[in-house]
């Protein structure tokens, strides 16, 4: 009875507020706008029995979906997300590496520091570390008062609201992802790997690219997932730091169902996204399987 | 290898410039007379003034703390004894599904968890407010929670759990006794966890939330869109010196402790 209690309530408790509101997008991205509360047709009916089951899936379709693809706005968004999210997952791939790998060869006395000072971020508010970039990247911000400052530029630099300050922002916020799953591949590799490297002739760049890489790729799939994966849905970001050219599906989601009401045709975005992001997080949890299964 | 080599110095210093800049820009300019933020005009706590009047700001402060502290207790709860479930249930009908749903709302987008919890309230008539919060959070905190507690449920010893059986203990005394003292680390940076990060949220939260329950980061994300505010900077700087407090007091406690069950096993290995 007991057991059965403990595995019941978290049981239903994901049952009734993750799977089932899943089950309402799915069925609403098949359902038509509507002029009533809630703004959409059909709903279900069951005092009309037998025949208003019937009614209610006969009225589904999927219209929605059609929409999405005839509509260049929708597509555009998706692709525009994704080359954003693997733009910008290459960018803090290159920004992070160097920097997990410095903390793995830092004496064994700052590490305990260094990783807080990684985490630490990571604690901050989203929205505040977000927002902090608005007051540099501004025109008569930090960032354009510092380069004039320096004689590189004559005029201040419009980086605020275009595709750059979203590149900037991304990197900037989940750059800890990155670092931490690295630093934890580079610190587990024994250093004699690359001694014996360099002693059988390798030089100390080609020991790098053919002992030191390959064996922390595991830490490098795992920060890559874990930027990717939540830059692609994100909206943060592109509705602070991006501007009106800025085409992001989080965003383009949101607008549909708060400015737009058009709740089918958010729900319909929705499964898409869902539909779209279904492949990294399946080949995010195989790496993270590997990967458990390499430890034991 | 001891000394940093000259490339590793640089990585590491431009690499937390980078990190740390932006909050410390924000932090210096809190403090700025000028209405514009990004021109110093002498030293000023006028901010933090109007910061301490404004109602909106307190209310919306006052109903976040609530949301957290409901949602992150409930979810530690939930989540801890998903974690038991999953670590040491065994084999139970529909294992895989509970599973699934533990991982994928870790994954899920914000937008898509947040409107797919706002159709599921419209369509059971439940009004929007602090409970529908409460209980969306709830809903994708107590996945964090579990993924942690489980982490250390993996590492430790079974035969404890096993011994304290044999010598007489029902399963629930176990676990109050034996179980829950070793795994109480991990629980309560569950706990930690899963309150920063409904504290953080401002999707699910505004997917969710009220006309009269709006929350802190729902208020920063209005004011902020309309640009920057020497007020929002203030407000951030008390944020971040409370998260600052908070985490290096949290890691000098766990260092404490870490350094005390150090003692401990030498002790019983000397023992021995």
């Amino acid at each position: 009875m007991r057991r059965f209690l403990l595995i019941a309530v978290p049981y239903f408790w994901l049952l009734a507020l993750f799977l089932v509101p899943f089950v309402i997008v799915f069925k609403i991205s098949l359902s038509d706008i509507a002029l009533a509360i809630p703004p959409y047709t059909p709903t279900l009916d069951f005092s009309a029995g037998w025949a208003g089951v019937r009614a209610f899936f006969s009225a589904l379709d999927f219209e929605n979906f059609t929409w999405l693809t005839q509509d260049d706005l929708y597509w555009k968004a998706y692709l525009s997300s994704l080359w954003i999210a693997l733009i910008s997952t290459a960018i803090t791939l290159a920004v992070g590496y160097p920097i997990a790998y410095a903390m793995a060869r830092a004496p064994e006395e700052w590490r305990p520091t260094l990783m807080m000072l990684v985490i630490l971020p990571f604690w901050t508010s989203f929205l505040i570390r977000v927002y902090a970039w608005m007051g540099i990247l501004s025109q008569e911000g930090f960032l354009n008062q510092f380069l004039m400052w320096l004689g590189i530029i004559n005029e201040p630099l419009t980086i605020l609201n275009t595709n750059t300050a979203v590149y900037i922002g991304i990197v900037y916020t989940y750059l800890p992802f990155m670092i931490l799953p690295i630093y934890a591949a580079l610190d587990r590799l024994d250093e004699s790997l690359i001694e014996a490297a360099e002693d059988l002739g390798c030089s100390r760049l080609s020991a790098f690219w053919l002992v030191t890489v390959p064996l922390s790729r595991n830490g490098i799939a795992a920060g890559s997932f874990l930027v990717f994966i939540p830059a692609l849905g994100e909206f943060v970001i592109p509705s602070l730091l991006g501007g009106s050219g800025t085409l992001m599906i989080g965003k383009v989601l949101w607008e549909e169902f708060f400015s737009n009401r058009d709740w089918p045709v958010a729900s319909a975005v929705a499964i898409i996204l869902l539909a779209i992001l279904v492949i990294p997080i399946v080949l995010f949890q195989r790496n993270q399987q590997k990967q458990a299964e390499a430890e034991q | 290898m001891n000394r940093l080599s000259w490339f590793n110095t640089v990585s590491l210093t431009l690499g937390f410039a980078f990190l740390y800049i932006p909050m410390v820009i924000l932090v210096i300019f809190s403090f700025n007379a000028s209405k514009l933020v990004t021109v110093w005009a002498g030293f000023s706590t006028k901010w933090y003034g109007e910061l301490l009047g404004n109602e909106a700001f307190l209310d919306a402060a006052w109903v976040t703390l609530k949301v957290a502290v409901l949602s992150s207790s409930i979810a530690t709860v939930l989540g801890t004894m998903a974690a038991y479930v999953l670590v040491r249930g065994g084999r139970f009908l529909g294992r895989t599904l509970f599973s699934g749903m533990i991982y994928a709302p870790l994954v899920m987008p914000e937008v898509i968890t947040g409107l797919s919890l706002l159709l599921l309230f419209i369509g059971i008539g439940l009004d929007r407010g602090v409970l529908t919060i409460v209980l969306a959070h709830t809903t994708f905190s107590m996945c964090y929670v579990s993924v942690v507690v489980s982490s250390r449920l993996v590492t430790f010893d079974k035969s404890l759990e096993e011994a304290a059986l044999d010598l007489g203990c029902s399963p629930a005394q176990a676990f109050r006794l034996v179980t829950l003292p070793i795994i109480a680390p991990a629980v309560i940076s569950g706990w930690l966890l899963a309150f920063t990060l409904s504290l953080d949220d401002l999707v699910i939260a505004s997917f969710t939330a009220g006309p009269s329950s709006t929350t802190l980061p729902i208020k920063i994300f209005s004011a902020v869109r309309l640009g920057v505010s020497p007020e929002i900077n203030a407000l951030s700087t008390v944020m971040i010196s409370i998260v600052t407090v908070g985490v290096i007091a949290a890691s000098l406690v766990s260092k404490r402790s870490m350094v005390r069950q150090q003692k401990d096993e030498q002790e019983a290995a000397r023992a021995q």
